[in-house]
């Protein structure tokens, strides 16, 4: 015996096994008619189509188990549209598997490298070629053509410059400042210190004003959360203490990590969450940070009140609102 | 010969006395594809971007690109007197007013997630069957392309209608951008003409939605399908097949009507999945404001996997030098992407270079017989899968009753202890498989009949399996470990030794399998019985 190890043999491809349709002349007319009743029932489909578009009213509603109250015109087109393409589909391919022949026929590859003449050739070609422009033995133009297509792509780089302003103080400043009032969001009316529960939460902006427009940018910025807690359960320092008013807290609701509003309020534990991210931030510490991936806590607005008695900022922030930059320094 | 094959000879003479076309088309007419389910993956992509162009094209006539203010007061009642955007408008518009114009808009959104799924199915197709080897790097990059450029347009696409949904996506792009050290705050101005989110963004999107994009798909898609048909189609092993050939149907007529006829399926399948399965029913999600936020907001799945990174980071920013990194942002927002499609792009390099196997193949691979491509192949989607998973945390915490901590924790430690747990077990189920196949070669199907020997013994009845199957289990290629030079001739160790010696154990590795069975193995043990 020898030891070289003898593999299983490929057996080559299997016998062609003939369809029904193919010696059968019954079996054949039977799969021509179910092509054709599929090509029926797409020209069905789309007149269902066109019944819809033209008879249905757009606000007709029908219920529908599992899909609730459905458009019947949407529905309608839709699903006549799905009929008529689908069918078509289905019909050719019937047709394909049952009707064309199905003998599978074998191709030759070839290689794709060229053969070693052709190869000779083609690097001859190119080599000639480079030696030709002479760009090894004129540095001199090697080196300037460089600098010149490197300087060139300054071109679109400079061309887009004026998509947008610069940055300058934008992001680190907004609309609070000294004596601004608080005003509700919707709605724009200023607020009192009694207008707030124990336990309530109020999105509050800027006020605006007189003939001032408040855009999403200003909203972006400026959008304010007010939580009113009772004042010995926070636990912050004095100079923080100070920025409340009767257990009135006020954050920026914009998030410190990647700028959503931070809507959500647990009045038991008193957190603040980020619906997006999930990072959640503790209000009677100043929101700071608990969980998540912010990595800083809602700046704090001071607030007081005027002598009306309303709500107003005391300074403006004193850090950056909303998610962090490269110029940002705390 | 009949009136039809008369007209169809004319047709063809006409066009080639004008084009010389008839030596190509001769040729390529009859050109043999290979059959195979896995193999309409691909093909159901090219048929839904066609769909995105078709339904994409009906919305522009009505949407409205622009980011100005206007009052509501279209069909939709509830939001009738809202300020709200052009853009959002004229999407409600689509909506209630343009006949059929929900349906194209809800088609258009499947047809982007059949589409994005597609890619992803078949990159999973064509990695775990090492289609992509030798000839066929070219087409593997730009698949890749074709897969990061499909996630930006999907996201382009969906941001576009200014609701409080997309609305809050183009934020994290624009905190993406702005914690990019040094130009960050400037590019993010740039690209939104301002401060967030601006009056610009919108409308510039736009045009790269719907013209530049579009037009690298249609290159690279060309460049993709014409690289397919040059090289020829690989088949997966069996009888009769071999590196040398294709084996299938001819083009004409067989996979003209297939195709042909499986682009209206898609498009059917398209059309009922607009007709009956509502998808971003922006209606309910209101305008966008940067003050709102609707709860469980989640990106489409394509990028599901990113923000699942994003929420799972942990909290760590550097300040320093009066500069701020964000590096919870940067890392799962960028730097780990980046990595994850640098490395999917250079993968055939990579395993050419650790096998060391730079020979052509047609042939495909079953992945049980390369156990470690597929190990960690399975071990990168168990990473995505973690972070997609993450990225619905607060829709699986509610839906199963646990804490958002819990999900998150989960997926903290699962993302990095989860993936090499799955690539060593993937590892050793392939090895299983490959004995679990040596044995049914060696000892013959079980038949599931038991029989009492005359001493009293049962057992059971082995019957041989075809000699086709036989080929099929055994016909794959068995590489040799690398054995480079580990010191060089004067015995001493070199920086190229070291590289060697790497080499070789990454190789050795690679090369791990169970001996496949043979006939000589067969016919000792048919001698022994």
């Amino acid at each position: 015996m020898s030891n070289e190890i003898e593999l299983i043999k490929d057996p080559g491809l299997p016998a062609h096994v003939h369809r029904r349709a193919d010696s059968d002349p019954v079996a054949a007319t039977r799969a021509e008619r179910q092509v054709a009743i599929l090509f029926i029932l797409s020209a069905l489909g789309t007149l269902l189509l066109i019944v819809s578009y033209i008879f249905v009213k757009s606000d007709k509603f029908i219920f529908i188990p599992i899909m609730g109250k459905t458009n019947l015109q949407q529905l309608g087109l839709g699903m006549g549209m799905a009929i008529a393409l689908f069918c078509i589909g289905a019909g050719a391919i019937h047709w394909a598997k049952t009707l064309m022949p199905d003998e599978e026929v074998i191709a030759q590859r070839h290689e794709f490298r060229s053969d070693d003449e052709d190869r000779e050739e083609f690097i001859k070609t190119v080599k000639a070629g480079a030696s030709a422009a002479g760009l090894g033995r004129r540095p001199l133009i090697k080196r300037t053509l460089g600098a010149a297509l490197g300087l060139s792509a300054l071109t679109p780089l400079l061309l887009l410059r004026d998509l947008g302003p610069l940055p300058k103080d934008n992001l680190t400043k907004t609309s609070w400042k000294k004596g601004t009032r608080l005003v509700t969001d919707p709605g724009d009316r200023p607020i009192k210190a009694e207008d707030l529960e124990v336990g309530a939460v109020a999105q509050t902006l800027p006020e605006l004003a007189p003939g001032e427009e408040r855009t999403l940018n200003n909203i972006g910025k400026d959008a304010v959360l007010l939580i009113r807690l009772r004042p010995e359960e926070f636990n912050l320092d004095a100079e923080r203490l100070s920025w409340t008013y009767q257990g009135i807290i006020a954050f920026s609701k914009i998030c410190s990590h990647m700028g959503f509003a931070v809507a959500l309020y647990e009045q038991q534990t008193k957190h603040l969450l980020c619906p997006c991210h999930q990072s959640t931030f503790d209000v009677t510490r100043a929101a700071k940070v608990i969980f998540g991936p912010a990595a800083r806590p809602l700046p704090q607005l001071a607030i007081t009140v005027d002598a009306e008695g309303y709500l107003v900022a005391q300074q403006p922030f004193t850090e950056p609102v909303g998610p962090s930059f490269w110029e940002r320094s705390s | 010969m009949t009136a039809r094959e008369r007209i169809a000879g004319n047709v063809a003479g006409y066009v080639d006395d004008r084009t010389g076309a008839a030596k190509w088309m001769k040729k390529n007419l009859t050109k043999v594809f290979p059959d195979h389910w896995s193999f309409l993956l691909g093909e159901i992509c090219l048929y839904s971007f066609v769909i995105l162009l078709l339904s994409g094209t009906f919305l522009t006539f009505w949407f409205d690109p622009s980011q100005r203010e206007v009052i509501y007061d279209g069909g939709y009642q509830p939001l009738s007197g809202l300020k709200m955007s052009a853009a959002y408008a004229s999407t409600l518009h689509i909506s209630f007013e343009v006949r059929g114009g929900l349906l194209m808009r809800q088609i258009h959104h499947w047809a982007a997630l059949i589409f994005m799924v597609g890619i992803v199915v078949h990159l999973l197709r064509v990695y775990f069957t090492g289609a992509f080897r030798k000839p066929r790097e070219f087409n593997w990059i730009i698949g890749v392309g074709l897969l990061t450029l499909g996630i930006v347009e999907g996201f382009l696409g969906y941001s576009l209608p200014d609701d409080l949904l997309s609305g809050t996506g183009i934020r994290i792009a624009e905190a993406i951008i702005q914690a990019l050290p040094l130009v960050g705050s400037y590019i993010a101005f740039f690209a939104f003409g301002g401060a967030f989110p601006g009056e610009a963004f919108i409308p510039r999107i736009y045009t790269v939605h719907v013209l530049l994009l579009p037009g690298i798909f249609l290159a690279l898609i060309t460049v993709h399908l014409m690289l397919v048909w040059y090289q020829k189609h690989t088949q997966f092993p069996g009888p009769g097949r071999t590196e040398k050939n294709v084996v299938g149907y001819p083009l004409m007529p067989v996979y003209m009507a297939k195709a042909g006829g499986f682009f209206f399926i898609v498009f059917g399948v398209t059309a009922f999945l607009g007709a009956v399965a509502s998808i971003n029913p922006i209606w309910l999600y209101g305008p966008y404001t940067p003050g709102q936020i609707s709860a469980g907001s989640q990106p489409d799945w394509y990028m599901g996997w990113l923000d699942g990174l994003v929420r799972m980071s942990p909290p760590i920013e550097t300040h320093a030098l009066g500069h701020t990194i964000s590096w919870n942002i940067l890392i799962p927002g960028l730097i780990l992407p980046g990595i994850m499609f640098t490395g999917l792009a250079l993968y055939p390099f990579i395993e050419s270079w650790a096998t060391g196997d730079k020979r052509e193949h047609h042939l495909l691979d079953r992945p049980r017989n390369a156990p470690n491509r597929t190990a960690l192949g399975v071990m990168a989607l168990t990473f995505t899968i973690v972070g997609l998973l993450n990225g619905g945390n607060d829709i699986i915490a509610t839906t199963f009753h646990l804490t958002i901590n819990q999900m998150m924790w989960f997926s903290r430690i699962g993302i990095i202890v989860l993936p090499p747990i799955a690539f060593i077990i993937t590892k050793r189920l392939c090895l299983s498989l490959q004995r679990a196949d040596r044995e049914l070669v060696l000892h013959g199907r079980e038949t599931g009949r038991l029989v009492r020997m005359p001493n009293g013994e049962f057992t059971e009845i082995h019957e041989p399996i075809s000699a086709e199957k036989a080929w099929l289990l055994t016909s794959h290629e068995q590489i040799a470990p690398l054995e480079l030079p580990e010191l060089d001739e004067a015995g001493v160790r070199r920086p190229s030794a070291i590289k060697n010696k790497l080499r070789n154990r990454i190789s050795r590795a690679t090369a791990v399998a169970v001996p496949k069975a043979s006939e000589t193995e067969r016919r000792e043990l048919e001698g022994h019985h």
